[in-house]
């Protein structure tokens, strides 16, 4: 997985809540600036893709690893 | 900011399953960037209070998945055990705090972090002689026609 300049570990948390702290987290962030986050909710994996979609900030990478869902955002 | 995708609901239902509709919505709504508002009316003003105390009724309600099958062994006229109501509700706060899904108080404020407009019906607060101390701080109170004045330019707008 590329380089990333700060973590979220959502972990645990259901739908809304990975999305919610996404976007808090990357409302912290300069542009540019990538986060990765992890969660466990499968429903995440297509709501991280249209969260990218709809906010201007690209996903970089989707990817399950272990029965966890890891995501790149790059705040745009 | 007009170029805001907005979106409107109205929250008519003051039960525990049945409030996380339009704070899950409102609150995701707002983190994709819609300017959003929650018209609270009837039932739905309950979700409003300080003290949020929400119950659950299996009651008119066959869809309501039951613990250990106790839909198939009790016959409905059980369900109106006194004390039913509460069991259902700490056993639905329970599953939900293991599966990770929000508090309402938790989705309640990231509402409000976001800066969803809560709008509470001032025809119902009348109606039922609510005491708006009991509510949250920052609602905002109006009648339908200030609903249709922001429900009219919306892009989404729902029932619930």
């Amino acid at each position: 997985m590329a380089d990333f300049d700060q973590e979220l570990d959502a972990s645990g948390l259901n739908c809304p809540l990975p999305i919610l702290r996404a976007k808090k987290t990357l409302n912290g962030m300069e542009s540019g600036k990538v986060l990765h986050i992890i969660a466990t909710d499968p429903g995440s994996v297509k709501d991280f893709e249209a969260f990218a979609k709809q906010t201007g900030n690209e996903l970089m990478e989707s990817k399950e690893v272990g029965g966890k869902f890891e995501f790149l955002i790059k705040k745009g | 900011m007009s170029d805001m995708k907005k979106l409107a609901i109205i929250a008519t239902k003051g039960s525990l399953d049945w409030a996380y509709p339009p704070f899950i919505l409102a609150s995701t709504a707002s983190a994709l960037g819609y300017d959003t508002e929650i018209f609270f009316t009837f039932y739905g003003l309950q979700l409003l209070k300080k003290n949020l105390d929400l119950e659950v009724t299996p009651l008119g309600n066959p869809g309501m998945p039951m613990p250990m099958g106790m839909d198939k062994w009790f016959p409905v006229m059980g369900l109106t055990l006194p004390g039913m109501q509460g069991m259902m509700t700490s056993m639905m706060k329970k599953k939900m705090a293991s599966k990770g899904v929000a508090s309402l108080p938790e989705l309640r404020d990231l509402c409000q972090e976001a800066e969803v407009r809560l709008v509470a019906c001032q025809m119902t607060v009348d109606l039922f002689e609510m005491n708006t101390a009991e509510f949250i701080d920052g609602v905002e109170y109006a009648g339908a026609a200030a609903f249709f004045e922001f429900a009219g330019e919306s892009d989404i707008c729902l029932y619930i």
